[in-house]
């Protein structure tokens, strides 16, 4: 007989969710299929910006197969024309008065199948008046700048926000002081999470007993069921939101859309399950896109690279609607002011100008947390272009200024607080991957052959795992996280989280930590997640904070039953509670090794041999609220060869090395850094949100959206260390957002090392082959 | 019209629209899920499935095509019990997060060793450039179907 | 997912079957092959034919690759896998080869056709640039019978050709077998299609390049074809400084427009660096054999 395999916490465990999706037996939300279900599309604007003056439904409701036409109008009589935002903006569900991007929601078609819908679209007349479009936000303010809010009482221009963070004097005067400054302008333009399974919803409305349950694409659940209560008005606890599997999230599964509400108030209307599912085109075109940033970066430093004081300034482009995805108002950069990174920073000094524009709202944080990635972007490239300006190493110029271990944990000049970091230590590390040395004689060689080979290095720390609550939260509700935990007679558990993988591989993780607390198999604990009738409230996963807070809410939860084991154990071994040990498989008595027993025989007893003055059960729920977010970290070094007659980019080796604190599953880790990877580097390298003068959308498929696929995705080549979190109870940090965070720089970074000869210092992402060919013909590079 | 198609070894009937496209057909008709979409523009290969044997995209086929043809869906490569070597090294290599583009990339991996046994890195990326993944950055994917290769070899030796 | 809008269906059984189809339904009629083109241009609802005729089932005679007696015959419904895998295209038409390893991905591959890819008449398809460097011809069928049409007079526009909405590619002909061909294409991607891409195809005599032929595609409205490029080559010794002029030759002979893939400036460069690589390409192919 073949041993029944027993993981725990640390293990390589392939997954324990596999078995149903190598199977074709995934359930999404499009696999749904509920009796009488209807199906729906949306009319969408084919204007960036114009008046509505009329919206004619007939002729698409005299269409056969069809139920409804809901319209902004019928939505405002309702109360429901305009959603609130989790920026605390509003949102238009369907357009009444303007449309304001091209792809906004106008109307939605109810019919009997998504093809008669689909149909009904082209019968709808809308009477569109067009107006003058924001599109650049470089235009947002100016004087004659149509105003996009008109609807928002007081709102006379498209300004959204002023933020500014740091001591801007102390920063000045290092400014002012220094021997060295450096300054540069970059964009991060606009990209978008788009997952695999575009987002959608079933909404089941229950005329009889008043129960709303939607089926939907959320990262969030609990917290999607509070905002719908709010918006539809229906009592929260009659609302169930159920997230199926989730083809992937990247933060796209964040926000509530139009859609989500439409279907909700048709299946209100029509008394029958109604199922909204986007096209690919749909899901680019008007779900939260992230990033368009525009940047100022500036260092001052000493002339041996000792940086004095770093500045940024930003133009925040968040659409038509500020939709935003930000823990709370006090961050409308997010987490930009993590932007002194890794570096050992005396002044800091950060603004920001945030603006309306005719664009798709948003934004949110593709794979990554709260605006770090941006932060991260600007401080990597302004190092180089340090070292390019002192002819110092980049990779030295970065030790000089990490902040040492020794200094941990270390408070930043803005003032997080980090949870431990051996920053050398893992430069070092990627440096002996990458052997830096022969890397560098390699380059030395190849330029003098005329090829254009390029180095490029990002050192980083990320901040994932949003709360504390005291600090962060959304729409009111503190960002902690919670497990529920039971042990059934046999000593099988259930865990229930608050969380909600998308392909993280929660199951297989969580039961890991509850497999290294109890000293049960991993394969004896199921985990369920994303049904809010069945899973205690939480904050949900994005931002890497399902181990950091759901992860360390497991492990506190296993604690608090093992505690209560405990006293079951001192019962049934008729010892006292003080004389237990336990030795991570067992309770035993001290010095009598042969008297013990194992959470199996307890979880039997729970049930059947209380000690008197306990309840029955084994089970325990916790509340976690983490009293510092964690800041994995990491060291990634890039090779980019360039053909000097396309402008083509080679990624030839990338190497990877990340310090996420002590892994769960080593095996998950490195996947969710590979995926990370990828859409860093095709970011850098192709991903991109453009659109033309008219506000058009010119990247509304996979065919000009483009992502990487197996034949651009270099071999990574990954490396570790290990610095235990200082307050996370297993020591952990999240990971799957530092690749994403990491990498573009990197690939910038050697893009521009390997045309440095010729004079470059900067070059905006992406980095087209058109883009790389017209820097090579401009500084003089033929072929 | 009438279509009668061979999927998954049976027979199945159905009045359709010509407009149909076959991945509707086997997922609303036949309520075969395993194959999903991901696209509008036939870039994603989410909806892989084998038409006479051969790797497709069913979001670009009309059913009517089908009609008289055979089709093999996720739900079809395997016996009910055992998985396939594929499957196999989809679950043991951590090819997938998310699972969405997984069943599509079974099918392409399943064609390729059925064609090729013994597939190279290179060949292996160019086989699955069709199929798009945004989790796995490809690396276990690659992997994956390498162990299936491995683990086929060892078996029919075995066997043998 | 974008679904097309309602039309009438028709299967046609033999190829005279989808002609007579064609004359019934009229000019807004459209020949299903492979469908990769147009399904997708008809779910986002650019194309909305009213009638399909679906001429898969040719297969039993439209769909071979085969040598007739020095003369290449591509059947109109051989599928793009059909051509990368044919030995003899590998051996003697290596350009097809190297163009099919790029065209669109594996999986579009196994259903898209060659007539299909020389009918739809996209300038940036690679098939027809490639057939253009061999000198190739269609073979196409219309009620009044067969004619044959050379591959560089097909298009008359984007997505225009000189066929008849009655006719239907039957073949594809090339009498010309090249000593050394190549194919080289820049796309932003794998699977895009192409920023530019150049088809060379040459025969050497006594160390000079006699009988050379260039097919250009993604960089003017239609296909073309460098003439001016081929003269200036002819009974030249092959060479790094030959490559050069005729790469710039060949850029000046490109009309490339603006687009996604690439600004024109961009793209005329494509082509002469890609002129002179195919170039290089094809005469160490040529020299080999």
């Amino acid at each position: 007989m073949v041993a029944t395999p027993r993981h725990t916490m640390g293990d390589r465990m392939p997954r324990k969710e596999d078995g149903r999706f190598i199977r074709g037996k995934g359930r999404y939300v499009d696999d749904i299929r509920l009796p009488g279900m209807l199906h729906s599309a949306i009319l969408r604007s084919p204007f960036a910006h114009a008046k509505i003056n009329n919206v004619d439904a007939s002729a698409a409701l005299e269409l056969e197969g069809v139920h409804a036409v809901i319209t902004g109008a019928d939505l405002a009589a309702q109360g429901l024309a305009w959603m609130p935002t989790l920026a605390g903006d509003t949102q238009a569900v369907l357009a009444t008065d303007k449309v304001r991007f091209q792809g906004q929601e106008v109307a939605f078609v109810v019919a009997d199948d998504h093809y008669i819908a689909q149909d009904a679209l082209e019968l709808i007349e809308v009477d569109y008046e067009p107006l003058d479009p924001i599109v650049d936000s470089r235009r947002a303010l100016d004087e004659d700048a149509p105003v996009i809010r008109d609807d928002k009482e007081g709102q006379a221009d498209n300004l959204i926000f002023f933020w500014d963070a740091g001591d801007r004097e102390a920063t000045e005067r290092a400014f002012q002081e220094a021997e060295v400054t450096v300054r540069q302008e970059m964009f991060y333009p606009r990209s978008h999470p788009a997952p695999m399974e575009t987002c959608g919803c079933v909404a089941d409305y229950d005329i009889s007993t008043g129960e709303m349950t939607v089926y939907m694409t959320s990262q969030a659940p609990h917290a999607h069921r509070t905002l719908f209560a709010i918006v539809s008005g229906l009592p929260e606890h009659q609302i169930r939101i159920i997230s199926p599997d989730i083809g992937g999230g990247f933060g796209n599964k964040v926000p509530i859309y139009p859609g989500y509400v439409c279907a909700a108030v048709a299946s209100l209307i029509l008394g029958r399950p109604v199922k909204w599912m986007e096209t690919r085109a749909e899901n680019l075109m008007s779900t939260s896109f992230a990033r368009d940033y525009r940047m100022t970066g500036e260092i001052a430093a000493t002339r041996d690279g000792r940086i004095l004081g770093v500045r940024s300034k930003i133009l925040a482009d968040h659409g038509a609607f500020n939709a935003h995805a930000q823990p709370g108002e006090q961050y409308p950069t997010g987490f930009f002011p993590i932007f002194t990174s890794c570096y050992d920073v005396p002044a800091a000094y950060a603004e920001a100008t945030g603006v309306y524009s005719n664009k798709a709202p948003g934004g949110i944080a593709y794979r990554c947390s709260f605006r770090v990635t941006e932060a991260i972007y600007l401080m990597e490239r302004m190092m180089d272009v340090l070292a390019d300006e002192l002819e110092m190493d980049p990779a030295e110029l970065r030790r000089k200024n990490f902040v040492k271990k020794e200094q941990m944990p270390y408070v930043s000049v803005m003032g997080w607080e980090y949870d431990g970091g051996d920053y050398h230590a893992a430069l070092d590390e990627a440096l002996r991957i990458a052997g830096y040395e022969q890397l560098l004689e390699e380059q030395r060689r190849a330029r003098e052959e005329g090829r254009i080979m390029g180095i490029g290095v990002s050192t980083f720390t990320e901040i994932v795992g949003a709360g504390p609550g005291k600090k962060c939260h959304i729409a009111g509700i503190e960002m902690f996280d919670s497990a529920e935990l039971r042990l059934h007679p046999t000593g099988k558990a259930i865990l229930k989280l608050g969380v909600k993988s998308q392909g993280q591989g929660h199951e297989t993780t969580f039961a890991q930590i509850v497999a290294g607390e109890l000293g049960i198999p991993a394969e004896n604990v199921e985990v369920r997640e994303g049904d809010t009738d069945n899973t205690p409230f939480g904050l949900g996963t994005y931002a890497s904070r399902s181990t950091p807070v759901c992860g360390a809410a497991t492990a506190i939860v296993a604690r608090k039953v093992r505690e209560k084991a405990k006293k079951i154990a001192a019962h049934m071994l008729e010892a006292a509670e003080g004389d237990l040990e336990w030795t991570g498989e067992r309770f035993q008595v001290k010095g009598s090794p042969d008297r013990g027993v194992n959470m199996e025989e307890i979880s039997f007893a729970a049930y059947t041999n209380v000690p008197e003055g306990e309840e029955a059960g084994l089970e325990g729920v916790t509340y976690y609220d983490p009293p510092e977010m964690t800041y994995p970290f990491g060291a990634y070094i890039c090779v980019v060869e360039i053909d000097k007659g396309t402008g083509q980019i080679e990624v030839k080796r990338f190497i990877a090395v990340d310090d996420c604190g002590v892994r769960i599953n080593p095996m998950v880790v490195e996947g969710q850094i590979h995926g990370g990877l990828a859409s860093g580097i095709g970011i850098a390298l192709m991903e991109v949100m453009d659109f033309d003068e008219e506000g058009n959308h010119l990247n509304s498929s996979f065919m000009d959206y483009l992502t990487l696929t197996s034949m651009e995705a270099p071999k990574y080549e990954l490396g570790e260390t290990v610095t235990p979190s200082t307050h996370h109870p297993l020591g952990a940090r999240g990971v799957a957002e530092s690749p994403t965070v990491g990498s573009p720089a990197a690939v910038v970074n050697a893009v521009v090392d390997a045309l440095s000869p010729y004079g470059v210092r900067h070059v905006d992402m992406p980095l087209s082959p058109n883009r790389i060919w017209s820097l090579l013909r401009e500084n003089g590079v033929g072929a | 019209m009438h279509i009668q198609v061979n999927v998954n070894g049976e027979m199945r009937e159905a009045d359709v629209e010509p407009r149909l496209l076959l991945v509707h057909f086997i997922r609303d008709y036949l309520g075969l899920t395993g194959t999903h979409w991901g696209c509008d523009t036939s870039n994603c290969g989410a909806c892989t499935v084998h038409l006479d044997g051969e790797p497709v995209k069913s979001c670009t086929i009309l059913a009517v095509r089908a009609d008289g043809h055979e089709v093999t869906t996720i739900e079809g490569i395997w016996s009910g019990t055992g998985l396939t070597p594929v499957q196999e090294g989809f679950h043991e290599e951590h090819g997938l997060q998310c699972g969405f583009c997984t069943p599509g990339m079974i099918m392409t991996a399943t064609a390729l060793l059925e064609r090729n046994p013994d597939p190279t890195e290179e060949e292996i990326r160019a086989a699955i450039s069709g199929n798009l993944c945004r989790c796995t950055g490809y690396e276990n994917i690659i992997r994956a179907v390498r162990w299936a290769a491995d683990h086929r070899t060892a078996r029919e030796e075995v066997s043998a | 997912m974008q679904v097309p809008a309602r039309f009438e269906y028709e299967v046609a059984t033999s190829v005279e079957g989808a002609i007579s189809l064609l004359q019934r339904y009229g000019s807004e009629t459209r020949l299903l092959a492979g469908g990769h083109s147009l399904i997708p241009m008809m779910k986002l609802r650019l194309a909305s034919p009213e009638v399909l005729v679906d001429i898969h089932r040719l297969d039993k005679d439209l769909r071979y690759i085969r040598d007739d007696g020095g003369t290449l015959r591509i059947g109109a419904l051989a599928r793009h896998k059909d051509v990368l895998e044919s030995e003899l295209v590998k051996e003697h038409y290596t350009l097809l080869t190297d163009a099919e390893t790029m065209i669109a991905d594996p999986l579009v591959r196994n259903m898209g056709t060659v007539g299909g890819a020389l009918a739809n008449g996209d300038p940036a398809e690679d098939l027809p640039a490639a057939f253009v460097a061999l000198g190739a011809e269609v073979v196409a069928r219309g009620p009044d019978g067969e004619r044959t049409i050379a591959v560089e007079d097909l298009y008359t526009g984007p997505y225009e050709t000189v066929l008849e909405p009655v006719d239907i590619i039957t073949e594809l002909r090339c009498s010309r077998q090249p000593a050394g061909s190549a194919y080289f294409k820049v796309e932003r991607r794998a699977g895009d299609y192409a920023s530019a891409a150049i088809g060379v195809a040459l025969n050497l005599a006594d160390g000079k390049i006699e009988d050379v032929r260039i097919g250009m595609c993604g960089v003017g409205s239609t296909t073309l074809r460098a003439r001016e490029t081929e003269e200036l080559l002819r009974g030249q010794r092959p060479g790094a400084e030959l490559y050069g002029r005729a790469g710039e030759r060949a850029a000046e002979e490109s009309n490339p427009l603006e687009d996604a893939r690439g600004t024109a400036p961009y793209k005329r460069d494509l082509v002469r660096v890609l002129v002179g690589r195919a170039l290089e390409k094809a005469v160490e192919r040529a020299e080999v054999v």
